[in-house]
Parts: structure tokens; sequence; C-alpha cells
């Protein structure tokens, strides 16, 4: 098979495969820095909870109007935010850590969704929601992806400043009078809209891979929060694209196919990245004078 | 901040203030005030309450008891250095970004970096002896060098007030020495500096007023006269004490 066949044609050939790929690069850019910010703050985990209360909205949405793309993402929204904020109150005014809050609620609303997608829905269905069809975006979720990743961004530099004294130092933030709690909550908003991008593409299950292992692998690339979050994203989408080829030349879903390359390229960059890397541990180079 | 009559304005005014955790005292009955342009030591035992009243002080505890008045001081006003920042050290952030946050009452979260800010913020960082220091990432700071950046943050805060919880623990002497002087450049200033400290040598030589406390307030006035030998034994008597079933305070009954 020839380069060209291999690693282009797919795309000009398949409608489909152009529309997965432009989502693909959407997603990778809305996710690559909320991500980076979430593993600086050590809520990489976060991210998972999130991901999975997202499920119970959508699968409201889903009895209410069948697969409808609108009323589904709604429906993922609140729950996602209901969990994010209701976690926050409680890790914010009581003695309660935010990761024992944030498992709380999102087993609660887990356990909800999986009850309401079970009692009601088909075993299609919640396959539909689990692991998403990233071949099959239409235009109506073709243009929320786009919008959220857009919305993102714009977010980002605006509050970007706001975001990182936050995660860096908030006691300093409080003494300063700025607004900690609500850039925090902002943010929350933020992970939850990019999970709902997600899991239309990849499924509630999988829209955090998308999110945390590029994240987690550009920390050994770059050392500043503007380059890693370049680096993500840049990451998320090589592995968007390779995973998409992967699922076309070998017939796998999708999904899983992107969400492993994207894994491979975590191993790939904690092998042999530049920075603190097992590379650079068990091979290191000469020290210098100063 | 003037002179003459003003200077002798207080900057805290505490009324028979009771501070603490879950009802029970940690800074027990403590009345008097902290004057403007003043330079005092908070000195006592571990577990006497020093960072309590600190915390007391910028706002971050509120009073079980008592009247605790800021007179008109904003909280933007108070700069504070807690003792145990909640600063991610491993954060991937320059010195120079650490220090720039200093200029938050002006640039807070949208405005621009001036070049003139960026001069300041150099000129703190020399104040502190790191120049040179702007590009490195904290990580690779030591505890006496992120002291000092914390220090030129402070000093780009430009604050009429400063807390300082315990500055100097675990800091090398060459460091302290050169903080102090960031100190005492500020009581020249005419800046209120309250600080928690446990060096006696070290209030001594300079710190011309000094709070004692070991829950209880013990003496409060010019340093000469309160570190005298047997109210440190007072101090040294009061235990640390916490008592499940402690009985409510009649003092504050009357």
């Amino acid at each position: 098979m020839d380069p060209y066949a291999a690693l282009i044609q797919p795309f000009v050939e398949f409608g489909f495969m152009r529309r997965a790929l432009v989502a693909c690069l959407a997603l990778s850019l809305g996710c690559g820095p909320v991500g980076v910010l979430l593993v600086l703050r050590r809520m990489s985990l976060v991210g998972d909870a999130l991901s999975h209360a997202v499920l119970p909205g959508a699968a409201i949405g889903f009895m209410i109007a069948g697969l409808s793309l609108v009323v589904m993402s709604v429906g993922g929204f609140l729950a996602g935010l209901a969990v994010a904020v209701l976690s926050g109150l409680v890790a914010r005014v009581t003695p309660q850590r935010e990761d024992a809050s944030f498992a709380a609620f999102y087993l609660i609303s887990l356990a909800f969704g999986v009850l309401i997608v079970s009692t009601r829905g088909s075993n299609v269905d919640l396959m539909h929601v689990l692991f998403g069809t990233i071949l099959a975006v239409d235009d109506a979720s073709l243009l929320l992806v786009v919008s959220i990743a857009t919305l993102t961004m714009m977010v980002m530099a605006v509050i970007g400043r706001g975001l990182i004294v936050e995660c860096f130092d908030p006691g300093f933030l409080r003494a300063v009078g700025g607004p900690g709690a609500i850039l925090h909550l902002a943010f929350l908003v933020l992970v939850v809209m990019n999970l709902v991008a997600g899991f239309h593409a990849l499924g509630t299950l999988m829209a955090v891979g998308m999110m945390m292992l590029p994240a987690a692998a550009a920390r050994f690339w770059a050392g500043q929060v503007a380059p890693l979050a370049a680096t993500s994203s840049a990451i998320a989408f090589a592995a968007g694209y390779g995973g998409l080829l992967l699922s076309y030349h070998a017939s796998l879903p999708s999904g899983p196919a992107i969400i492993l390359v994207a894994g491979g390229a975590y191993i790939v960059s904690v092998s042999a990245g530049p920075r603190g890397s097992l590379l650079t541990r068990f091979l290191p180079r000469r020290h210098l004078e100063a | 901040m003037g002179d003459g009559v003003a200077a002798m304005t207080a900057v805290f005014s505490l009324n028979d203030v009771t501070l603490g955790y879950d009802r029970h005292p940690a800074v027990h009955h403590l009345t008097g005030s902290f004057l403007a342009g003043s330079l005092t030591a908070v000195v006592g035992p571990n577990g006497s309450g020093k960072s309590t009243l600190l915390k007391g002080l910028i706002g971050l505890l509120s009073p079980l008891d008592g009247r605790l008045e800021r007179n008109g001081l904003r909280q933007r006003d108070i700069a504070y250095l807690p003792q145990q920042a909640e600063i991610d050290r491993s954060f991937p952030i320059s010195v120079m970004e650490t220090v720039l946050l200093g200029h938050w009452r002006t640039i807070g979260l949208f405005r621009p970096v001036t070049r003139a800010l960026r001069r300041q913020a150099e000129e703190a960082l020399v104040a502190v002896g790191l120049d040179g220091f702007g590009r490195r990432p904290i990580v690779s700071l030591s505890a006496g060098q992120f002291q000092r950046v914390l220090f030129a943050r402070m000093l780009l805060q430009d604050c009429p007030v400063i807390l300082l919880d315990e500055p100097f623990t675990a800091i090398d002497a060459k460091t302290t020495a050169d903080l102090l002087a960031v100190v005492t450049r500020w009581y020249g200033e005419r800046r209120t500096v309250i600080a928690a400290l446990h060096d006696l040598d070290q209030v001594r030589e300079n710190f011309p007023d000094t709070l004692l406390i070991s829950r209880e307030p013990i003496a409060w006035g010019s340093t000469a006269e309160v570190l005298r030998a047997e109210h440190l034994f007072q101090a040294r008597q009061m235990a640390e004490a916490w008592d499940d079933r402690a009985e409510i305070c009649r003092r504050s009954v009357v």
C-alpha cells in the first residue's frame, strides 16, 4: 500500500472520515488546554469522574427525545455541571477533600445513569452513549463540537491568567481579593463542556481519554503552561488522525482506536520524551558547569 | 500614614478578641491594638496561637467572640505571608512571573504587564538578592531562594500592612539577614509589619515591639519590657491544651 492510499486517501474518498477528522481537530483544540490545567491542578481523575457524571443527563435526554443531539447534550451538560458544582461546594465549605467529594457525587450520578439506560433503553443505545460514534458525526454534532472548541479557546484566552494563579497559589489569590471561586467554577464548566463535546464522538467512557492522555504526555515534552497546552493539543490531534486511520484500515471501532493511539503516544512520551522521561533517567547527559 | 497624631492611629484594634477552631479558643481574650507604622513581633511557644492571630487579623478567621476592627483597612491593603503557603512549588512558572503577581492590584485578571511593571519586578529581585534569577523555573529554587521570591512579590504588593507568619523558619542565616533587611526597610517606610517569630535574639535586635502570647496574652509592649524572664517563664507554663469536654468560657458571659 503506498503512503497516499494509507494516509490520505481515506479522507479524500469518504465524507464521514473527513467529518470525523474535523471533529478530532476541534476536540483536540478544546481538550488540550483544559486537560493540561486539570493535570496541573492534580485533578486528572476528576475529569474521569465528570465524564461518568454526564451519563444520567444524557440518558434522561435520550428518554425524553430519543437520539436527539441537542437534548442529550444539554442533559449531559446539566448533569455534569450539577456534580461539579455540588462537589466543589462541599469541598469549599466543609473539610471534605475535593477528590472524595467528586467521587461521592459522580458515583451517585453514574448509578442513576446506568439505572435509567438499563430500564428504558436497548443495549444498542447504551453502547452508543457509552462508546460514541465519531464516524457518524452529522452536521449538527460537528457544529456543536466546533462551537465548544471555539468557546473554550476564547474563555481560556480571557481568564487564563486567573486560572493559572488560582491553580498555582490559591491562598495568594484569596488574599488579594481575586475571584477564586468564580474562576474555579468557570473552569469546571469548561471541563464539562468539553466532555460533552467528546462524548458525542467518543462516548462518555472515552471522552476523558482525549483530554487526559495528551495532557499527561505533554509534560515530558514542554515546561511552561502555554507550550504544554499546545503540545497537548498537537498530540490529541495526532492521536485522532492516527486512530481514525487505524480504525479504517483494521476495521476497528474508532473511539477505542483513537484513545489507544493517544495511549501509545503517552507511553512513547514517558519512555523517550526530552523532559524527565525514562530515557533521560537511565541515559543521563553529562552535568553542566553551573 | 503620616507623622504625629496620624502615626498613632491603630491599624488593628482588638477588644477582648477570642479566635479559635470549632469553638475551642486558640487566642483567648486578647485586647490591644497594633499602631500604624509599628514593627511588632508576635512571640510564643508552638501552639500558642500566633498563626491563628495573624489569620484573624487578615480576616481568614472570624473571631469567636469580641471585636476586631480593621479601621478602614481593605483586604488588598494587607500583604500576608502564610507559614505554609498553599503554593504548588512544582508548578511550571518562572521566578519573574511569580514576582509579577505582586502587581495584582494593578494588572488584575485582564490588564497587561507593562515594561515599567516588569522593571519594578526586576528591581525587587535585586533587592532580595536574586538578581538574574527571573527566567528560572521556581521548581529549581531552594527553600531560602523561594522565600526571597515571596518577599520580592510582597515588595511589589506595596501594602501599608504586612503580616509574616514565621518567615524565617528553615531559612539559613544569610538569607534571614537579607530578608530582615527588607523588613527593616518596610519599617523605615512607615509600613505596619507584624511577624510571628521564634528566635528571641532576632526579636530583641530587630523588633521594637513584641506581643507575647501563649493562648492567653501574657505581655504586649516594648520588646525589652515584654521579653523578661518572668514573662517567658509564664509563657512556658501554659500547656497546649485541647479539652473535648471544655466548659463554656465564663469570662465572655459577663
